[in-house]
């Protein structure tokens, strides 16, 4: 194939690319590693000046995000028996011991909860009003379609005025189901656009075979269309996950207590001493962004058809 | 996944009316299947919608259910309009938006247009580049002002170490008008692997015999990148705009965690501004006025822009 010898990069245009590309790599991961990195580190370690790259790992900052301390006289400390763990020995350390566990662990209970709750409820929606939009003639298709994707131009702030009030007077305020109602509606845009995506690039065929076969258009659905559509269907589950999750503004505006997630929480890990805990900060978001990395990671084919929703197919 | 409505009326039909009841079925099947989704966003949208609306009349407090609901027109709208305030809240979002699309354009594409060199790793690259913008903004936002300390920062450190400037003679989140440049550097940082995957895709569908075309008759690299590479990219990149720019105007949790909208008002954008109206101040009547117009204004940009766009695409 002599053509490809016109377009393909010179050996050393690869390299510049290649070179430049990596050193882009490597300045925007900083800030990951950074986290990373700062969770492991002992207290005074993480306010260390000049930041300090090589470091004593600690783990303190897990310790402390899992358990709430108090301080004790002089006498009580050194009246206690010797600490019987190793979390016992690095609050003690600190001067500390240990009151209780943190609220951390159910923060991050509601975000899976709220999460997979919301995430769940999109898709089932989302795959049958897809299915609809791809195969029948629904009327006002696309005024419908247009419709379900404004919802998302709204800033969040605006709708959480009316859905404040709204959840004040049912009794949803602060309620896990009120804020998973809440995340399918604002997933559904994405769940829709892209699973009709998908859907659409099943072809009709298989369908129109099953249905001369005496199967009903639900059992074509069922037992055609589902399994073809499966790939799709993770895919946009992942995506309205990773919203979810990662959502902020309706979670501090609407939860306070029983429901709220881990990103409205985050922010408030303190220090007992007051001011910011910081490794136990970098603790708790190495733990809750590591999933979404991982997911981020597992979606790559398909993350440019989530980000666009679904206006850009690879 | 069993839905008894859906399927018993086509079960219970006689085999002869099947064909002519079956085209019935599925429209029903189509609204079945479609309502639940239009019920919920009339629930949690429009009915919503609709009250912002209403409430906007009013001069509404939400601390005070109790009190004595007045119509005022649209004195609301008036005072948000003539508000000296407001338009300096639009010029930081403004800046915001204008600055963050310029360099993530900018930024965005030249990486799409390195990686598209397809050199030999490309793929792992590309997918660790675009790890910050699935993350949480509020958490990494919360991150970055740690990062951002004037005494104990790394990025202080690197100015210092780079540039010499010592590191606690600034402050990127205090006063001294960093701030608002702060927080184009990080969502810059977020969301430049958005424009450089959708520029990436659109660099991928330029076929190549098009370039070959172009070598036979002897054009320029430079020629070819500007009358070929730049018009085929435009409509993905100005679809990734439009993405961005939505998304940047309502632009909140990110922005909020970094500076909560200060110094002063340096970095208050129209978002931040209606929370403090909404939760802080509880101005209900006045903030649903401000959401509406908010609203407008993005659908107003986003229709024009999305008409320009399909005249870039229709050549």
């Amino acid at each position: 194939m002599s053509a490809v010898s016109i377009t393909e990069p010179s050996r050393r245009a690869k390299w510049v690319a290649g070179i430049l590309v990596t050193l882009y790599a490597a300045v925007t991961l900083m800030p990951l590693l950074w986290i990373f990195a700062t969770g492991f580190k002992s207290g005074p370690d993480s306010i260390a000046y000049p930041p300090k790259v090589v470091f004593e790992p600690s783990l303190a900052g897990y310790v402390n995000l899992f358990t709430t301390q108090t301080r004790l006289g002089a006498e009580a400390f050194a009246a206690l028996p010797p600490p019987e763990t190793w979390y016992d020995r690095i609050v003690r350390d600190q001067g500390m011991v240990i009151a209780g566990p943190s609220r951390f662990g159910e923060r991050y209970l509601n975000s899976v909860i709220i999460g997979f709750g919301s995430t769940f409820l999109s898709v089932v929606l989302g795959v049958l009003a897809a299915y609809a939009f791809s195969r029948f003639r629904v009327p006002l298709k696309d005024d419908l379609m247009f419709f379900i994707l404004s919802t998302r131009m709204m800033p969040p702030i605006a709708v959480a005025i009316p859905i404040y009030l709204m959840y004040r007077q049912l009794g949803l305020s602060d309620t896990h189901l009120g804020m998973i109602l809440l995340y399918t509606a604002v997933n559904m845009s994405l769940a829709v656009w892209l699973l009709k995506g998908f859907i659409d690039e099943i072809p009709r065929e298989y369908e129109e075979a099953a249905l001369i076969d005496g199967y009903t258009r639900f059992q074509a659905f069922r037992k055609v269309v589902l399994p073809q559509a499966a790939t799709g269907i993770a895919a946009t589950a992942i995506f309205c996950l990773i919203f979810a999750w990662n959502e902020y503004a309706f979670a501090v505006l609407l939860t306070s207590g029983t429901a709220q997630t881990a990103p409205p929480f985050i922010p408030t890990i303190l220090a007992v001493g007051g001011g910011i805990d910081w490794p136990a900060v970098a603790a708790a978001a190495t733990l809750f962004l590591l999933p979404v990395m991982i997911f981020t990671i597992l979606l790559r084919k398909h993350l440019l058809r989530g980000i666009t929703f679904g206006a850009v197919r690879k | 996944m069993s839905d008894p409505p859906a399927t018993r009326p086509a079960a219970a039909m006689p085999p002869a009316a099947a064909g002519r009841i079956r085209g019935l079925s599925d429209r029903a099947i189509a609204w079945i299947f479609v309502a639940p989704t239009i019920f919920l966003l009339l629930a949690i949208n429009i009915f919503p919608l609709l009250w912002t609306i209403r409430l906007s009349f009013t001069n509404y407090a939400a601390n005070k259910p109790n009190a004595e609901l007045k119509w005022v027109g649209l004195r609301n709208y008036q005072r948000i309009l003539t508000d000296e305030d407001t338009w300096a809240n639009m010029q930081a979002t403004a800046h915001f938006l204008i600055w963050t699309l310029v360099f993530q354009v900018v930024l965005g594409f030249a990486l799409a247009w390195l990686i598209n060199r397809r050199f030999r790793g490309n793929d792992l690259l590309t997918t660790l580049i675009v790890l910050p913008m699935m993350l949480s903004p509020a958490v990494v936002g919360n991150f970055w002002t740690f990062l951002y300390q004037p005494q104990i920062g790394l990025i202080n450190y690197v100015v210092e170490a780079v540039s010499g400037v010592p590191a606690s003679s600034f402050s990127m989140l205090g006063p001294g008008g960093w701030a608002p440049w702060a927080i184009v550097i990080v969502d810059t940082w977020m969301w430049t692997p958005f424009v450089m995957l959708i520029c990436l895709a659109g660099l991928r569908s330029i076929p190549d015999y098009i370039y070959e075309a172009a070598e036979i008759d002897r054009a320029s690299k430079w020629r070819q990148f500007w009358t070929i590479t730049v018009p085929m990219v435009l409509p993905f990149l100005m679809l990734a705009v439009l993405f961005r720019g939505i998304e940047n105007f309502k632009m909140f949790d990110l922005v909020v965690l970094l500076t909560g909208g200060g110094p002063g008002s340096e970095t208050l954008l129209a978002s931040i501004e209606l929370k403090r109206e909404a939760f802080e101040k509880w101005r209900t009547g006045y903030s649903s006025a401000y959401a509406i117009i908010l609203f407008v204004t993005v659908f107003g940009l986003a229709s024009v822009y999305v008409k320009a766009l399909n005249r870039v695409k229709e050549r």
